[in-house]
C-alpha cells in the first residue's frame, strides 16, 4: 500500500467513527481529540476499525502515534512494512 | 463468580477510629469577620496561616514542562478574577460559567467567582453547542470564561440567545470580537479583594445533571457544603495537608469540582492537574515522577489500563501511592483485583451523585474491600434500600433489591433544582432522598449497585439523559421519532444507541446512518451523541404515545419484557 492508500483508508474509517468530520477539510496535523473532537471511546472504535480494515494491532501504548492523520499514516506505513 | 475480600488488618481500622464520629466543622474556620466562603477555606486561610509558598497545583500542560502555582499565587489570581468580574458590573448571586479544560485559569475562575459571592457552574468543554446553550439559558448565565477557540466554534453564533450574558472572558491574550482577554485583565486588576461573607445557605455552585424527561436539571449547592467537602475528602480519600493528590475527573462534572478543586484545596494538598486526556504512558509516568500519594480516577480509565496489560505498567515506581479511589460508575471486581496486583494497592470504589455534592458511600482505607461493592455509608450518612408503593416509601431488609435512598440533612446536599420546584420535591419522600439508583445491602452492611431505576444512561462516567439526545436527533430532516437507550459496554460501562423512524421520502442506508450520527455529534459532542443509530418502521409506544425505551433495551439484551399492558403500538 502506498501512503496515499493508507491515508484514504484512515480518513474513511475516521469519518465512519466520527461522521461530523468533513474528510475534505481535515488537516494532516489536526489532533484527533483536541481539534477534531473525538473522545476516548471514538479512539478505541477507530483502532478496532483499523484492525479490521488493515489487520494491524495498535496497542494502547501506541495511541499517541495515531494522534494526527499525518502521524497515523506514517506509523501505519512503518507497521505494515 | 465471587472474589476474595481484600483484608486491611486492625491497624488500618484503628488509624481511622478517631474520626468515626463526624464533626463536619472540624476542618473549617469560617471567615474572621463572620460568615463562610468556600474560597477562603480553600486558599486565603492557608496563606494567612503561613502556607502561601506551598504548591497548590502542579500543572502539567499538554506539550510543555510542569508549572507550579502556590497557594499564595492562586489566592492572588482568584482575587484579581473577582475584581475583574466586579469591574464589569457583576454582583453577588450572578452566574459565572466555566467552559475550560484543566488549565490554571479554571481554578482561579471557580475560586474567584466564589470569593465574589457569585455562583459558579462548570461545563464539560467537549459538549456541543446545544447542551451548552440549554444550560446557559436555564441558569441565566451572566458571565462565561472559556477559550477563544471554544467561543468561536460553539458560542459566537448562539450568544444572542442568552440575553443575560454580559461578559465573555477568554483565556487567550487575543480576544475575539465581543470578548475580553483574561490575561491582560488579570494583570491590570488589583490583587486585593474582600471575600464575600456568605451565609452557609448562600448558593455557591450549580451543577447540571441529566433528567429522563425534560431539560437538564441544575442542582444548586451552597457555601456550607464546604464542611462536607472537607470532611469527606479527609475521611474517604485521605487528603491530608501536603499530600500529593491527583484527581483525573474532567472539571465539567461534579467530581472535578467537589474533589478536583474544593476538597483538595480545603485540605491543603498539592494537586496534580494534567491538561491532557487519558494517555497510558503519560499517566504511569506521572504517577511515578510526581510521587502521587492519593489518586482518584474513573472506571473507564482503569479498564483502559487493564486492557493494556500488566507489562505496560512494569518499570514504573508506584511506591508513593497510598490510596486509590474510583467513582463515576460501578467498578467491576476484576479491576479491583487487577489494581491490587499492579499498583500494590486496590482501587476503592465509592458512590455519590451530583445531587449529593459529596461522597456518600465508600470503601475507605480502614475497611476490608469486597470487590464490586461500593462500600458503606460514611459517618453521619444514613442510607437505606427502599421501595415506593402507592406513594409510600418502605425500607427493605438485607439482601433485597430496591432504590438506594439517603436521610436528608448532610451539608453538601443540593438545595434546589433551579426553577424546578416540582422535580426537586419529587426527589424527596417520607423523610428520604430517593437516588434513582437500584442497589442491595448485604449482611455486612456493604452496598452493591444493581442499575438505574430510570432510563438514564451512564457512559464513561457521564450521566446522559435520553430526552436530550432524542431531541437533537429529531431535528435531523430524516428523523421522525427517536428512542435512546444505553447498551452494556466493557470499557465505557454503557454506550448510547438510538432507534429512529424516518420521515416520508427517506430510506434507511449506511450513509443516512452516518449523516444522522454526524448531526448528533455536531449538536451534542462525542461523549453524548449515539455511537450507533438503527432504523425501525415504528417504535413501541404506550397508549398515551410514550416511547417504551425499557422495552427496546430488554429486547436488545434478551431480558424479560416485564409489564407490557400499556403497549399500544409495537416495534417493527
Amino acid at each position: 500500500m502506498t501512503k496515499d492508500d493508507i491515508r484514504d483508508c484512515f480518513l474513511e474509517e475516521l469519518v465512519k467513527v466520527a461522521p461530523d468530520i468533513d474528510p475534505e477539510t481535515v488537516q494532516p496535523d489536526a489532533h484527533l481529540q483536541d481539534d477534531l473532537g473525538l473522545d476516548s471511546m471514538d479512539i478505541l472504535n477507530l483502532v478496532t476499525a483499523l484492525h479490521a480494515r488493515l489487520g494491524i494491532d495498535i496497542p494502547e501504548k501506541s495511541y499517541p502515534e495515531i494522534a494526527t492523520p499525518a502521524r497515523a499514516v506514517d506509523w501505519i506505513a512503518l507497521t505494515l512494512g | 463468580m465471587t472474589f476474595d475480600i481484600i483484608r486491611k488488618g486492625a491497624a488500618a481500622a484503628a488509624a481511622m477510629s478517631a474520626t468515626s464520629d463526624p464533626d463536619w466543622d472540624a476542618l473549617i474556620d469560617g471567615l474572621p469577620q463572620g460568615g463562610i466562603n468556600i474560597a477562603h477555606e480553600a486558599l486565603d486561610r492557608h496563606v494567612a496561616a503561613g502556607h502561601g509558598a506551598q504548591t497548590a497545583l502542579r500543572w502539567l500542560p499538554k506539550d510543555a514542562g510542569p508549572q507550579d502555582i502556590s497557594y499564595a499565587a492562586l489566592a492572588d489570581m482568584s482575587s484579581r478574577l473577582a475584581n475583574v468580574l466586579c469591574a464589569h458590573g457583576l454582583v453577588a448571586g450572578d452566574r459565572v460559567f466555566g467552559l475550560l479544560g484543566r488549565q490554571p485559569q479554571l481554578y482561579a475562575t471557580a475560586l474567584g467567582t466564589l470569593k465574589a459571592g457569585m455562583v459558579f457552574t462548570p461545563l464539560f468543554s467537549a459538549f456541543g453547542p446545544e447542551p451548552i446553550l440549554t444550560r446557559m439559558q436555564i441558569a441565566d448565565c451572566t458571565a462565561l470564561v472559556t477559550t477563544a477557540a471554544i467561543y468561536t466554534r460553539k458560542i459566537a453564533a448562539l450568544r444572542d440567545r442568552v440575553p443575560g450574558l454580559k461578559l465573555v472572558l477568554v483565556t487567550d491574550d487575543d480576544a475575539p470580537e465581543g470578548c475580553v482577554a483574561l490575561g491582560p485583565a488579570l494583570r491590570a486588576a488589583s490583587p486585593e479583594f474582600t471575600t464575600f461573607a456568605a451565609d452557609p445557605e448562600t448558593p455557591a455552585l450549580i451543577h447540571f445533571t441529566s433528567g429522563t424527561t425534560g431539560r437538564p436539571k441544575g442542582a444548586v449547592h451552597v457555601h456550607g457544603a464546604v464542611r462536607y467537602h472537607a470532611f469527606s475528602g479527609r475521611y474517604a480519600l485521605g487528603l491530608e495537608p501536603g499530600r500529593v493528590y491527583w484527581c483525573t475527573a474532567d472539571p465539567g462534572w461534579v467530581t472535578g469540582t467537589s474533589y478536583g478543586i474544593i476538597a483538595p484545596l480545603v485540605n491543603r494538598v498539592t494537586m496534580i492537574v494534567d491538561e491532557a486526556e487519558f494517555d497510558l504512558d503519560r499517566w504511569y509516568a506521572t504517577l511515578a515522577r510526581e510521587k502521587v500519594a492519593v489518586w482518584y480516577t474513573a472506571p473507564t480509565a482503569i479498564r483502559m489500563m487493564m486492557r493494556a496489560g500488566d507489562d505496560a505498567a512494569r518499570g514504573h515506581d508506584f511506591s508513593s501511592l497510598r490510596f486509590l479511589a474510583s467513582v463515576g460508575e460501578p467498578l467491576n471486581p476484576e479491576a479491583v483485583i487487577w489494581s491490587n496486583r499492579v499498583f500494590g494497592k486496590p482501587f476503592h470504589d465509592n458512590w455519590w451523585q451530583t445531587e449529593t455534592g459529596g461522597i456518600m458511600i465508600a470503601n475507605t482505607a480502614a475497611m476490608d474491600i469486597k470487590p464490586g461493592s461500593m462500600g458503606k455509608p460514611l459517618p453521619g450518612i444514613a442510607a437505606g434500600i427502599v421501595e415506593t408503593a402507592d406513594g409510600t416509601v418502605t425500607e427493605l431488609g438485607t439482601g433485597r433489591i430496591g432504590e438506594l435512598a439517603l436521610r436528608p440533612g448532610w451539608p453538601s446536599m443540593m438545595r434546589a433544582y433551579l426553577h424546578e420546584e416540582a422535580r426537586y420535591a419529587k426527589a424527596f419522600r417520607d423523610g428520604w432522598y430517593l437516588s434513582g439508583d437500584l442497589a442491595m445491602r448485604d449482611e455486612d452492611g456493604y452496598y452493591w449497585f444493581v442499575g438505574r431505576a430510570d432510563d438514564l444512561i451512564k457512559s464513561s462516567g457521564h450521566l446522559i439523559g435520553p430526552f436530550e439526545v432524542e431531541s437533537a436527533l429529531i431535528e435531523h430532516d430524516a428523523v421522525a421519532e427517536a428512542a435512546v437507550i444505553g447498551l452494556p459496554d466493557d470499557t465505557a460501562g454503557e454506550v448510547v444507541r438510538a432507534y429512529v423512524t424516518l420521515n416520508p421520502g427517506f430510506d434507511p442506508s449506511a450513509a443516512l446512518e452516518r449523516d444522522i450520527r454526524g448531526h448528533a455529534r455536531k449538536r451534542l459532542g462525542a461523549a453524548v451523541a449515539p455511537r450507533d443509530v438503527v432504523f425501525r418502521k415504528t417504535l413501541p409506544k404506550t397508549r398515551s404515545g410514550k416511547i417504551m425505551r425499557r422495552l427496546l433495551k430488554a429486547r436488545e439484551l434478551g431480558l424479560p419484557e416485564g409489564d407490557i399492558s400499556t403497549l399500544e403500538t409495537d416495534e417493527t
